[in-house]
Order: C-alpha cells, then sequence, then structure tokens
C-alpha cells in the first residue's frame, strides 16, 4: 500500500511541476541561447529558397576548407512536392530547420546535442533517445556522411551527421552537422497532432498567442496551389537555363558565392518544375546531374579562391 | 561471464601461475545495429590471428558488443611467449665464397656463428620470448587499424589529414587490461586505460573496470548487458510476456529481436495500443510499417487476426515505468498507420486499369522499353505458355487478364511508400474489385520463388505468369547484352533463372527452353520489327516504282525476289542472329544455374555437363532424369568400370585416324571380338528404344550389359594389330562402343 501511495504521490507532483510546454518560438530562442553559449554564430537564414538547411553557404561552402567553423541558424527549408494544400496534420511544403554545424567535430557532439534536448525540456529518463543509422547523401551536393537519424519515443527528431565529402571534396577535417526537424519537434513538446495547432507564441494578458496555422495555413494552400497547378512552366524552364548560365558566367568570373546562389536558384526551379509533374523519369536525372555540377564547380571554385590563403595558415593542408 | 571468472584478481588468472585473462573494450558512439553481430566475429578472428602471429594461443575468446562498445575477454593467456630457436640452412661447407657472402649478407652473421653440421652450414638465431602484454600492445592498434566495417569515418580535429583513423563512428575509449595491469596503448591520440563508461542515461561518470573477471558485473551494475545474447533473450521473454500480459500473442520476428538488441544497452519492452479503425488496412502493411519503420513487434489476437496492438522496445527504465514512452510510440505508429491507410483508401478509388495507363510513363529499362511494353509482352508470353500446353490447367484468358494487371501496383501510392509489398497489394487491390480468385493469386505470388528454399508457385494461372515474367527479364536484359559478369548481377538474372529451373521442375513442366527464348525475344522485339517491316515493305515498294519494276512481268519477278533478299538479310541480321547467340547464351546459363540449385539435392555438375553437351536437351525434366539415372549408375564400380573403358576407347581412337564404325569384320573374329560385336548388337537398339520413352534406367542397363564384353575385349585383344583390316575393324568396334555410350551421356565429360 505504502509503495503505491508513493507512486500516485509522484505522478500527482510530477503532473503539478509540469511546467507549460515552449512554444515554436521559444524552441528557436532556447536553441539559439544553448548553441550561442556553445560558441555558435547565430546566424540567420539564407535568404532564397531552399530544399534544406544544408544547402545554406554556412554549411556547404563552410563546411570546406581547414578553418574551424560553428554556426547555428533557423533554414526556412522549401519542398514543393511535399505541399498537402494544408490539409495534412503532418506534412508541408515549406517548413524549418534548426541548423547547427560544428567544424571540427568536437569529442563531446552526442552529449552537446543530448544537452540541448535537456534544455528544450526532452528528459532523456522519461522519455527514449536513440541513435538509429542513417547515412546521409546528397547527390545534388556531391556530398556524404555517416550518422544517425536520433528518435525520441520512436520519433525522428533530428539528423545527426559527420560530414565526409562536400562537392566531391573530402571534408578535412570532418564536421558535425545537426538537424533538428523544428516543427515535430515542437509538436512533440507540445503534444500536438497537428502541426498547424503548434502554439506559436505565448499569450500576455492584452495580447492572444497564435498558432502555426494562424499564420502558415494559407500560404500551404496557396503555395500549394501554385505549384501544382499555375505555375508557368515555360518561365520556369527559361529560369532554370538562365540560372544555369549566369552560374557558368559566375564561375568564369572565380565568383564562387553568386555561381552558389544560381545553382540553388536552379535546384528550386527544378523542385517546382517535379511539383508541376512536367519532368519525366529520364529527365529528371539529367536535371540533377546539371544542377549536382553546378553546386560541385562552385565548390571547386570555393576551393580554388581560398586554397593560397588556407595554405599559407595551415602550410601542411592541401586541397586534395 | 561465469561465476569463476569473477574476484580472479590475483592477476594471474586462475589457470596457473603463468596464465592470465585479458579484456579489450573499444567504445564508440553508436554502431550501427546491423553491424554488430559480424563485428563480433571480426574482433575475434583478428585477435586470434594476431595471437598466433606471436606465437600465443587463449585458453578461450569470447566477444561482445553492444551500440556503444565492441569488447573481447581472452582466458588462459600465457604471460610470455617461449623462447624459439630459429634454424636457417645455408651453403655446404666448400660452396663458392660468393654463396657464402650472399647468406652472411642475409642472416647478419659472421662465419664463425654459423653451425656446421653434415657438411652444411646453419645459421642459428635464439629468440627470446615476448611479453604478451608488449604484443598485445603492438596488436590493438594493429586490429583497430586493420577493422573491416563495411563503412567507416573520420572525425574530429586529427580529421584534417585524410589518413587520420577511421572507425565505424568516433571511437572513444580503449580498455585493454591484461590481468590488472594496462596494456598501454595510443591509437591517434586515444589512450588505453581501465575506464569506461556506463549507459548513457542510467549511469553518469566513469567505470573504473579491474580485471577480464569484473568486467560484465561492474557494467551490468551500470545499466549496460554487454552480452548481445543476453539483450536477445530480455527482448524475446519480455516482447512475449508484454503481449500474453494482455491476452495477445507475438508474433514472433528473430530479425526484429537482433535488431533491438542493436539497439539498446539495456532493453524494456513494453506494449503499446493503436487504433482499431486502422485494422481495415490490410495486416502486412501495418506489420511492415511497424516492423521496418519502427522497429515494432506485432500481435495476434485469439482467433489469430492481428491485433491492434505492438511491442516497442525501450533502451531505458523509465521513471515513469514507461508510460510516457508508450504514449510517444503509440502517436508515432498512428501517424504512420493514418498515411498508410490514406494510400489504402486513395488507391481503391482508383480501378486498376486506369491505374495500368501510368504504366506507359515509366521506363523498365531504356534498352527494354516502359513498364506497359514489359506488361504486354509478359501477356502475349503467358497466354502462348497456355496455348502450347506447356502450362496445363490454365485458363488462358484469366492468364492473360492476371498479367496485364500483375505490375500494376508499382503505380499505387502504398506500393510507392512500401516497394516490399508489390504484388502483395497488387492482389488486394484486384480482390477488392472483384477479380477471379487465380488472377489475384497470380498477381500476389507471380514474382515468386525469389530464393532458394522460397516457395515456388504451383497455381497454373500463376506459374505462367511467373514463368512470363521471368523469361522476359532473362532474355530482355540478354538480348540488350547486359548478362551478369562475375559477381555483378544488378538486374538479379541468376535469381530469376533459378526461380525458373525450380518453378518448371517442381511442376513436372515439359518445355523446350529454345523455344521459349525464341518466343519471348520475338515479343521483345515485335514492335520493333514490326516497324522495321513496314518501313521496309513501303522502301520495297519505293524501290519496285523507282527501278520501273513490274511484277507481272515474269523476268521482273527475279529482280523483285532480288530486292526482297536483301531486306530480308537485314532483317535476319537484327533478329535471327540475336535471338539464336541469346538462346545459346541463355541455354547455358540455364544449366550454370540448374547445377547451382541441384548442388543441394548433391546432383553432380559434371553429370549435368555430359547429358547437355549432347546438346538438343533443354527439356530441363528430362535433363534432370537422365542425369539422376546417369549419377545412380556412374556411382556403382560397374558404373566406374564402364567409365573407365569409355576413356581408354576414347584414348585409343583419338590417336588413330580414319576410323570406320562399319569396317567390315576379318573372317577370323576371335572370342572377344565376337562376344563385343554381338553385345552392340543387342545393346545399341535397346539403349535406343529406351531412350525414345525416356527410360533412361533402361537406357543405363542396355548400357550396363557391355561392360563385361569391353573390359574382356581391352583383356584379350590388341586392338591396333599389324594386319590393317583387322586394326579398322577393332576400331570400328570401339567407335560403336563410344557411339553407343555417347548417345546416353557425353562421358568425356565426366570426372574421375
Amino acid at each position: 500500500m505504502h509503495n503505491l501511495d508513493l507512486a500516485a504521490y509522484l505522478r500527482q507532483w510530477l503532473a503539478m511541476s509540469d511546467v507549460a510546454p515552449l512554444s515554436f518560438q521559444d524552441l528557436i530562442l532556447t536553441l539559439h541561447d544553448y548553441w550561442g553559449k556553445q560558441g555558435c554564430a547565430i546566424l540567420q537564414p539564407y535568404d532564397m529558397e531552399m530544399g534544406a538547411g544544408t544547402f545554406h553557404t554556412a554549411t556547404t561552402l563552410r563546411a570546406l576548407g581547414p578553418d574551424p567553423w560553428n554556426a547555428a541558424f533557423v533554414q526556412p527549408s522549401r519542398r514543393p512536392t511535399d505541399g498537402r494544400y494544408g490539409e495534412n496534420p503532418n506534412r508541408l511544403g515549406a517548413y524549418y530547420q534548426y541548423q547547427v554545424i560544428l567544424k571540427p567535430s568536437p569529442p563531446n557532439l552526442q552529449e552537446l546535442y543530448l544537452g540541448s534536448l535537456k534544455a528544450i525540456g526532452i528528459d532523456p529518463l522519461l522519455h527514449d533517445i536513440r541513435f538509429v543509422e542513417d547515412d546521409w547523401e546528397s547527390p545534388t551536393l556531391g556530398a556524404w556522411g555517416l550518422g544517425w537519424e536520433i528518435w525520441c519515443d520512436g520519433m525522428e527528431v533530428t539528423q545527426f551527421t559527420y560530414f565526409q565529402q562536400m562537392g566531391g571534396f573530402d571534408c578535412k577535417p570532418v564536421s558535425g552537422e545537426l538537424t533538428y526537424g523544428l516543427e515535430r519537434l515542437a509538436m512533440y513538446i507540445q503534444n500536438k497532432d497537428s502541426i498547424f495547432d503548434l502554439v506559436y507564441n505565448n499569450a500576455t494578458a492584452d495580447r492572444p498567442a497564435v498558432t502555426y496555422g494562424d499564420i502558415f495555413r494559407e500560404n500551404e494552400r496557396q503555395m500549394s496551389t501554385y505549384h501544382f497547378e499555375v505555375a508557368d512552366t515555360d518561365m520556369l524552364f527559361d529560369a532554370f537555363k538562365k540560372a544555369t548560365a549566369e552560374c557558368e558566367s559566375c564561375l568564369q568570373h572565380g565568383l564562387p558565392i553568386p555561381a552558389y546562389e544560381q545553382a540553388i536558384k536552379a535546384s528550386h526551379i527544378f523542385n517546382v518544375l517535379q511539383a508541376r509533374g512536367v519532368i519525366s523519369v529520364q529527365e529528371r536525372a539529367s536535371y540533377m546531374g546539371r544542377v549536382r555540377d553546378l553546386a560541385k564547380g562552385s565548390c571547386q571554385a570555393w576551393m580554388d579562391k581560398n586554397a593560397p590563403d588556407w595554405n599559407s595558415r595551415h602550410p601542411s593542408w592541401r586541397a586534395a | 561471464m561465469d561465476s569463476r571468472m569473477r574476484g580472479n584478481d590475483n592477476g594471474f588468472g586462475r589457470r596457473g601461475f603463468n596464465m592470465t585473462d585479458f579484456l579489450l573494450e573499444l567504445r564508440s558512439e553508436e554502431i550501427p545495429a546491423r553491424m554488430q553481430l559480424k563485428a563480433k566475429e571480426d574482433l575475434a578472428r583478428l585477435f586470434n590471428d594476431a595471437l598466433a602471429k606471436a606465437g600465443l594461443a587463449a585458453a578461450s575468446v569470447e566477444t561482445f558488443a553492444t551500440p556503444r562498445r565492441l569488447a573481447l575477454i581472452a582466458t588462459g593467456l600465457p604471460l610470455a611467449t617461449e623462447a624459439v630457436s630459429e634454424e636457417t640452412k645455408g651453403p655446404k661447407v666448400g660452396a663458392p665464397p660468393q654463396a657464402m657472402e650472399g647468406f652472411l649478407r642475409k642472416t647478419g652473421l659472421s662465419q664463425d656463428q654459423l653451425v656446421e653440421r653434415d657438411g652444411v652450414y646453419y645459421a642459428v638465431v635464439e629468440k627470446a620470448g615476448r611479453q604478451t602484454a608488449d604484443v598485445l600492445a603492438e596488436a590493438i592498434p594493429a586490429i583497430i587499424r586493420a577493422f573491416p566495417w563495411p563503412k567507416s569515418q573520420r572525425w574530429g580535429a586529427a580529421s584534417v589529414s585524410t589518413e587520420s583513423l577511421r572507425w565505424v563512428r568516433p571511437l572513444q575509449g580503449i580498455v585493454a587490461l591484461l590481468g590488472d595491469a594496462v596494456v598501454h596503448c595510443d591509437v591517434d591520440g586515444i589512450v588505453s586505460g581501465a575506464e569506461t563508461m556506463g549507459h548513457r542515461f542510467h549511469h553518469s561518470g566513469v567505470v573504473t573496470i579491474g580485471n577480464a573477471g569484473d568486467y560484465i558485473e561492474k557494467l551490468r551494475a551500470a545499466h549496460v548487458l554487454v552480452h548481445f545474447s543476453e539483450r536477445c533473450r530480455i527482448i524475446r521473454d519480455g516482447a512475449k510476456a508484454a503481449a500474453e500480459a494482455a491476452g495477445l500473442t507475438l508474433v514472433e520476428d528473430e530479425g526484429l529481436v537482433i535488431e533491438n538488441a542493436g539497439l539498446t544497452e539495456w532493453p524494456v519492452p513494453m506494449l503499446g495500443r493503436f487504433d482499431a479503425a486502422f485494422l481495415d488496412v490490410p495486416q502486412e502493411v501495418i506489420q511492415l510499417t511497424a516492423r521496418v519503420n519502427q522497429k515494432y513487434f506485432v500481435c495476434h489476437d485469439a482467433a489469430g487476426r492481428l491485433a491492434n496492438a505492438f511491442v516497442c522496445t525501450a533502451n531505458i527504465d523509465a521513471h515513469d515505468n514507461g508510460a510516457a514512452i508508450v504514449a510517444g510510440n503509440e502517436k508515432v505508429l498512428a501517424a504512420r498507420l493514418s498515411d498508410a491507410k490514406f494510400f489504402w483508401e486513395q488507391d481503391l478509388k482508383v480501378a486498376l486499369e486506369k491505374q495500368a495507363e501510368k504504366l506507359k510513363d515509366i521506363v523498365f529499362h531504356e534498352k527494354l522499353g516502359t513498364l506497359a511494353e514489359r506488361v504486354e509482352r509478359i501477356a502475349r508470353l503467358a497466354r502462348w505458355l497456355v496455348d502450347t500446353g506447356v502450362v496445363k490447367g490454365a485458363d488462358p484468358d484469366l492468364v492473360e487478364r492476371a498479367a496485364r494487371l500483375c505490375k500494376v501496383d508499382l503505380v499505387t501510392g502504398m506500393v510507392g511508400e512500401f516497394p516490399e509489398l508489390q504484388g502483395l497489394m497488387g492482389a488486394y487491390y484486384a480482390a477488392a474489385q472483384g477479380e477471379a480468385p487465380e488472377v489475384v493469386a497470380a498477381i500476389r505470388d507471380h514474382y515468386k520463388p525469389v530464393g532458394q528454399g522460397n516457395e515456388v508457385p504451383t497455381a497454373p494461372v500463376t506459374v505462367a505468369v511467373c514463368l512470363a515474367e521471368k523469361f522476359d527479364t532473362l532474355v530482355g536484359f540478354f538480348f540488350a547484352d547486359l548478362k551478369p559478369s562475375g559477381s555483378k548481377d544488378p538486374f538479379a538474372l541468376r535469381r530469376a533463372a533459378i526461380a525458373v529451373v525450380a518453378t518448371i521442375l517442381e511442376n513436372n513442366l515439359r518445355l523446350n527452353l529454345r523455344h521459349c527464348h525464341v518466343q519471348a525475344t520475338q515479343h521483345l522485339v515485335f514492335d520493333k520489327i514490326q516497324r522495321e517491316i513496314e518501313g521496309r515493305a513501303s522502301n520495297f515498294t519505293r524501290v519496285l516504282r523507282d527501278e520501273n519494276i513490274e511484277i507481272h512481268r515474269a523476268e521482273d519477278l527475279f529482280r523483285a525476289r532480288a530486292v526482297q533478299k536483301t531486306i530480308d538479310l537485314e532483317l535476319e541480321d537484327i533478329f535471327d542472329k540475336p535471338a539464336i547467340k541469346v538462346s545459346s547464351e541463355l541455354g547455358a546459363f540455364f544449366v550454370d544455374r540448374l547445377k547451382v540449385q541441384q548442388r543441394e539435392a548433391g546432383v553432380r555438375h559434371d553429370l549435368i555437363d555430359a547429358v547437355f553437351s549432347l546438346g538438343g536437351e533443354d527439356d530441363l525434366v528430362r535433363l534432370l532424369a537422365r542425369v539422376k539415372a546417369l549419377q545412380a549408375y556412374i556411382t556403382t564400380a560397374e558404373g566406374a568400370n564402364l567409365l573407365a573403358a569409355y576413356k581408354r576407347a576414347a584414348n585409343i581412337l583419338k590417336q588413330a585416324d580414319g576410323v570406320d564404325a562399319a569396317a567390315p569384320a576379318p573372317a577370323d573374329l576371335v572370342t572377344e571380338e565376337l562376344a563385343l560385336l554381338t553385345a552392340l548388337n543387342t545393346a545399341e537398339p535397346k539403349a535406343a528404344a529406351a531412350l525414345s520413352v525416356e527410360d533412361f534406367e533402361g537406357a543405363m542397363a542396355a548400357l550396363a550389359s557391355l561392360r563385361a564384353p569391353i573390359d574382356a575385349f581391352f583383356e584379350g585383344v590388341m586392338v591396333n594389330d599389324p594386319d590393317p583390316a583387322k586394326r579398322a575393324f577393332r576400331l570400328g568396334l570401339l567407335a560403336r562402343f563410344r557411339d553407343a555410350v555417347t548417345q546416353v551421356a557425353d562421358f568425356s565429360k565426366i570426372e574421375g
């Protein structure tokens, strides 16, 4: 009897001590605070449409070369084909990734990551946190790495990757990359069944809270309609061509960053064309190959431009 | 580990004063579950090899694996290797001085250090025994560097060089204890010691190990079960118990047990539930998403139906007894199942005929057209197999229907999400739209058998579709010159051929493989040829017109034929020649697969060759019956004698020139000649008659009757008689003997 009472008491105590879960924006602010204190530069999102945080130059280009680099940022990520007109509670055509990159990967990277989970309110003795094999490869970026997807009670909440190659070049040294799926994590923390019900911020006495749906549902509806039904494919094919030409021109002028931006642009246009369903299976591979060549060319140019400087400061370092 | 090892802390081990135990633990970030069992084996092998190289051996070696560590305990290791003296033989006494100089240079000795024995110099090098600790200190880094992980990576500051250490995930610590003492080594800055870590969440701070004997229990106290098998047992029993406690039966799955054991150091199986409304979705889908995506077990209810429950395996003893973990896992599974339910309901809304239109947009292979074209070929070939009586008892219309629908599920949402369910989902959708049960079964099973031991289809409609599908694949890729080579078989053609062989034998199908190949090739290039012919026909008319040839004029008829002939010749190049090439290549390919397939049944590959190389035999059922009869006979003493006689005869004939089997008999026949002649006269027609009714035992018996006369012939007669007439007759007899044997099998291919 005594034991049962104790258990009941503990449950009650836990329920009472339960603080309100983090809102979506507090989740981001907490991660900013946490990674900022770990010495990461807190960057702003890249101001271009891209499919994942990995495309941010702070990840791709900075993963190359010998200089240390530690940064964290939110990256809005666009996946036109994943749009569901705001109807599916688990899928979005545009969402947010929280991205951390640490170069070289520190020996305690797993502990740092677990610390961030604790910071956002996930108790690893109450929730089952697991590192499940998941190797990462991006043919578009000519990149690969080994790592895990992190499970929290069976749900994938983060991708954890040790970059081995980027743009076809060996990463020397290796970076550790963390990509948190912010909406999923927030759904978990807030115990919601729909992305659109997520609490975005907390109400104050005189100002009501808003939900994720209040802010983004209409965007999902309109952008889905645009991507699936309206987007002018002739214009897009033309834009793809122009972006590739512009990228090549930038490469000829020895300008890797603007070249890379054009590669990202071409990649996004390709994604919209995919959503419009106008790219056949056979063409798909050749479009992806074009984007890969642009991205790799930009990485190559980045290496070429920086190699003299890197070598002067790190005499033993070699690109290949 | 057993209790004998515990408290074994005197540093010398229990096996005696000069023996001790060794512990090695390689601690890393999470090792993929699928790699752990193989890693255990590799560690034991590399360790034993390293010991053997140093002249050491352990009494026992046991290995352990968890997500975060790979470990090994060796017992009964000597503390040092024994001293050995190695002797190298040198030049003889009195050998040229150059030889001696060379030998001294090689050994690094001077001549007075050599030992002379029986007129030969020997170099004797005394090798002192080495401390085992020193041997291990060298072996550990070597083992780590040579470890054959399927994939490995670099990490951290050291990875500024691509030469830096590689491991499956970052290596974090090494425990190396010989007795109570640390074996000192340093692998890329990771220094060995006695300290390790316990469970990631249940234990904080380091765990200091005293020696091999207390490793397992100290880690157990830190919530780590290092025995892979112990974790498997806990998962197996715990999952079963969790299901039983809910009045359910666990669907056992040893693969899942092992995978979960590879994901946990402290496994805790727990039962969760999902909404019973999801049970509308086919149970294979539920089981697959639970198993593959979430690594959950599923359960059956008392009636043997899938229950709305699952068992997940956590890696912690949560302080709420797992309530939050179960709730979280339930939510994740619910989201996955609602996706699956969505696909299921969407797919059911579209008739399969309508879905089939999408097959036109999917390229099967760039050289082999779209999936729609492939389906058309399969449908025609399947029907042909029934129409020609190869597959009996199947309704040809149902066969064609099944063939046309068998690939449609590839464009459904469900198979897009779960490719493993191809075939099965097609069957569900076909049943839902009221297709005949034979059609449903054929759609479901037409990929089978997918490996040796997998169930072989026997329902006639299924068999027809199944064979047609595989013939189309095999002929297609051979036609496109994409044959398997070496270890590369990207289109799984070997598996397809074995499946064909198994299906033919299991169903006792009498078919001529060559006809099937030609038929499949025809379908493959049918459209192409059709287009060619149409093109050429108009070409033909144009040529006739251009050259002012009018066919009603008799003399022009010949010119017209000549024009047509060149066109025919070109068609032959496009079609006949490749078709013949494909057919003969595939014939040999099938026989190779038959050998592999029959190896387990103990059928000798050389006997398969002996029958196959006669040519013309590509009815696999008959071929195998012949081989079996041959094997039964050839493995008897009498068969072995007949084989020996055959080889002798063949050798003699090979050296002779101008052999004539019909050479006339001289007047004075010796007994042995007469006996062999009589025996051949009887045996030849007997063997031929038996063969014509596929009585291979009878044919063997006819050959057996030649054994005594041929032995007596070799015993009593000299073949190469000086008299040319006698010699010619005797060679002729041998030729007849050889040919009689060869009717049944090409004995020259038989080994031994």
